[in-house]
């Protein structure tokens, strides 16, 4: 399907084109919203039970799921075996900074893990399918093949987390206390900008979806680990041009009572919320450029 | 046609169809590059903490780091290869019709696997090991006999990977589904194979143990020939038994396998 033809004229991308002018756009951006929730909540609510026909394959799955991510602080264990301090932090420290990106990662992969097909999905023109649906299209490529198996991912994060909390000795402020839930709301939702900006990618290049594994799975390993671990260009790039810095180091060393990196003010460990709502509108306008810029494979 | 020059054209096959996906080399070549960053920042914190840990100075460390991102898909550390199509094929039951055929159906597939192999050394192992080289200091042999020696290592550890990797795919002959193996599979691979950290940095009998499994001879056997930390005829053979031996429990589980096999459907 070209768009560049008359198409039909309810498409998706002529509703949107048209809101700009229309008095009623905002009530039909919301409608669109709701539209695309109530979509994606009926689509996952099929993939669960379609996956739950084989219960025992979905424990064994769930269970891999969970054996397979906890293999990274598995890892960090064997370390901390033959050392103290790892960049200047204890053990219990960087299970904080780990469980809070595994939780917030999680909660994303949860939510959009199947964002990485869309590239096959360009490749071998099923995407056309999904654009004739009167649904929007973000919300059939993230509701697809929705896996409840990834709540593996998610339990490991909660249960390292759970211990660091337990291993810390934290003075518990009711500030700290609300910064905890929501930086890793904030950070599943700059996660979530990074899937939808590299699915937006993927319109481009195809099959180049390795390169949001870079940073996706990349960021959320980086992240498990002390900002004094890295160069210092390295941390300077994850905190103003990619802000992942923002999903668990700059909060959690607020709540740790650490040092910020680069010298940064209090401030920004407060920052996360505001940081997420403008990554999600950057990744919401390249997903829409890369939607517009979208040419099927042809004959 | 000979046998030699079938199975020659299967490889050739193999490189070329993972030689098409440019785009993906090229993506591919990028994520090894980030993560070999990532992790060679972890390393030097690592053994800035504790100088000679495993036996590895700073540049060894490093070099294990950058080797290991190169060797990733070259030894399919996580699996993804040839094993895939097989359990779809066990699976469906086009298997049949690959039984008929007058060729070995465990060579057939070690072949393709070896052209796969050699189009992801030069493909994906290249660029990420020359990226680590300029931008860290590593400890790489200058003397092109190490090097080959170490491609020796490789090839030995390709082929270890192959039959472990057979025996998946097999496994889909009484499971039906073989997610549930390659998953594990996965997961032995990763943490076995030294991918995640170096198997001498692991401690005590959990050391000894990983070291003896078949998985160390994907990445820490052949780095460590190269980084002359292991006499390359010892880790050969210990390379050569593994394989030798997980070939032929294939071979053994193939014919019990293709008695029983049941092709359902008219």
């Amino acid at each position: 399907m070209d768009s560049s033809t008359d198409g039909p004229v309810d498409g998706p991308a002529d509703g949107r084109s048209r809101t700009a002018v229309d008095p009623w756009a905002r009530q039909r951006t919301y409608t669109r919203l709701s539209d695309g929730l109530r979509a994606y909540r009926m689509i996952a609510a099929m993939w669960i039970r379609s996956t739950m026909a084989y219960r025992a394959s979905f424990a064994m799955t769930t269970f891999g799921n969970f054996a397979a991510t906890g293999l990274d602080f598995v890892a960090i264990l064997l370390m901390y075996s033959q050392i103290d301090r790892l960049g200047g932090y204890s053990l219990p420290e960087v299970a904080f900074l780990y469980g809070v990106s595994a939780t917030a990662f999680g909660l994303t992969d949860l939510a959009l893990g199947s964002m990485d097909r869309l590239g096959r999905r360009v490749r071998d023109g099923t995407l056309d399918t999904l654009l004739v649906r009167p649904v929007p299209v973000l919300a059939q490529v993230a509701a697809d093949r929705f896996a409840l198996r990834r709540l593996g991912r998610i339990t490991q994060g909660l249960l390292v987390f759970g211990y660091a909390v337990t291993a810390l000795d934290i003075t518990w402020t009711p500030l700290k206390l609300l910064l905890v839930p929501l930086m890793v709301l904030s950070g599943a939702a700059i996660f979530s900008a990074v899937f939808v900006a590299g699915a937006a990618f993927q319109f481009v290049a195809q099959d180049a979806s390795e390169v949001q594994n870079s940073f996706t799975y990349g960021g959320s390993t980086l992240l498990q680990y002390p900002p004094t671990v890295f160069a210092k260009d390295l941390v300077r790039g994850v905190t103003f041009v990619l802000p992942l810095a923002f999903v668990n180091w700059l909060p959690a060393l607020y709540v740790l009572g650490r040092p910020y990196p680069l010298d940064l003010p209090a401030w920004v460990a407060f920052a996360p919320p505001l940081v997420a709502a403008g990554c999600c509108v950057l990744a919401g306008a390249a997903w829409r450029a890369g939607l517009r810029s979208y040419r099927s494979t042809g004959s | 046609m000979g046998t030699g020059r079938l199975y020659t054209a299967v490889a050739l096959g193999g490189f070329r169809r993972y030689a098409t996906y440019r785009t993906a080399t090229a993506a591919g070549v990028f994520t090894n590059t980030v993560f070999g960053l990532i992790l060679a920042y972890i390393m030097t914190a690592l053994w800035d903490e504790k100088p000679h840990l495993g036996g590895y100075d700073q540049a060894q460390a490093l070099s294990y780091v950058w080797l290991s991102q190169a060797l990733l898909m070259v030894v399919a550390t996580m699996g993804g290869g040839f094993e895939d199509e097989l359990l779809e094929r066990i699976r469906t039951g086009d298997i049949a019709i690959d039984l008929y055929r007058p060729a070995d159906l465990q060579l057939w597939w070690l072949a393709q696997d070896a052209g796969r192999a050699l189009f992801h050394l030069l493909g994906r192992g290249v660029v990420p090991l020359a990226f680590g080289a300029l931008c860290f200091e590593l400890a790489l042999p200058t003397d092109p006999l190490t090097w080959l020696a170490f491609l020796v290592a490789v090839a030995l550890g390709v082929l270890v990977s192959f039959s472990i990797r057979y025996l998946v795919a097999l496994s889909a002959f009484w499971l039906l589904d073989g997610a549930g193996t390659a998953q594990m599979s996965m997961i032995a691979g990763v943490f076995c194979s030294g991918m995640l950290l170096p198997l001498n940095v692991f401690p005590g009998v959990l050391g000894e143990v990983v070291r003896a499994l078949p998985w160390s001879s994907l990445i820490q056997a052949p780095v460590d020939v190269l980084l002359g930390t292991a006499d390359p005829l010892g880790t050969y053979a210990f390379q050569a038994a593994w394989a030798v031996g997980l070939l032929a429990l294939g071979r053994l589980l193939q014919s019990a396998a293709t008695r029983r096999v049941v092709v359902q459907g008219g």
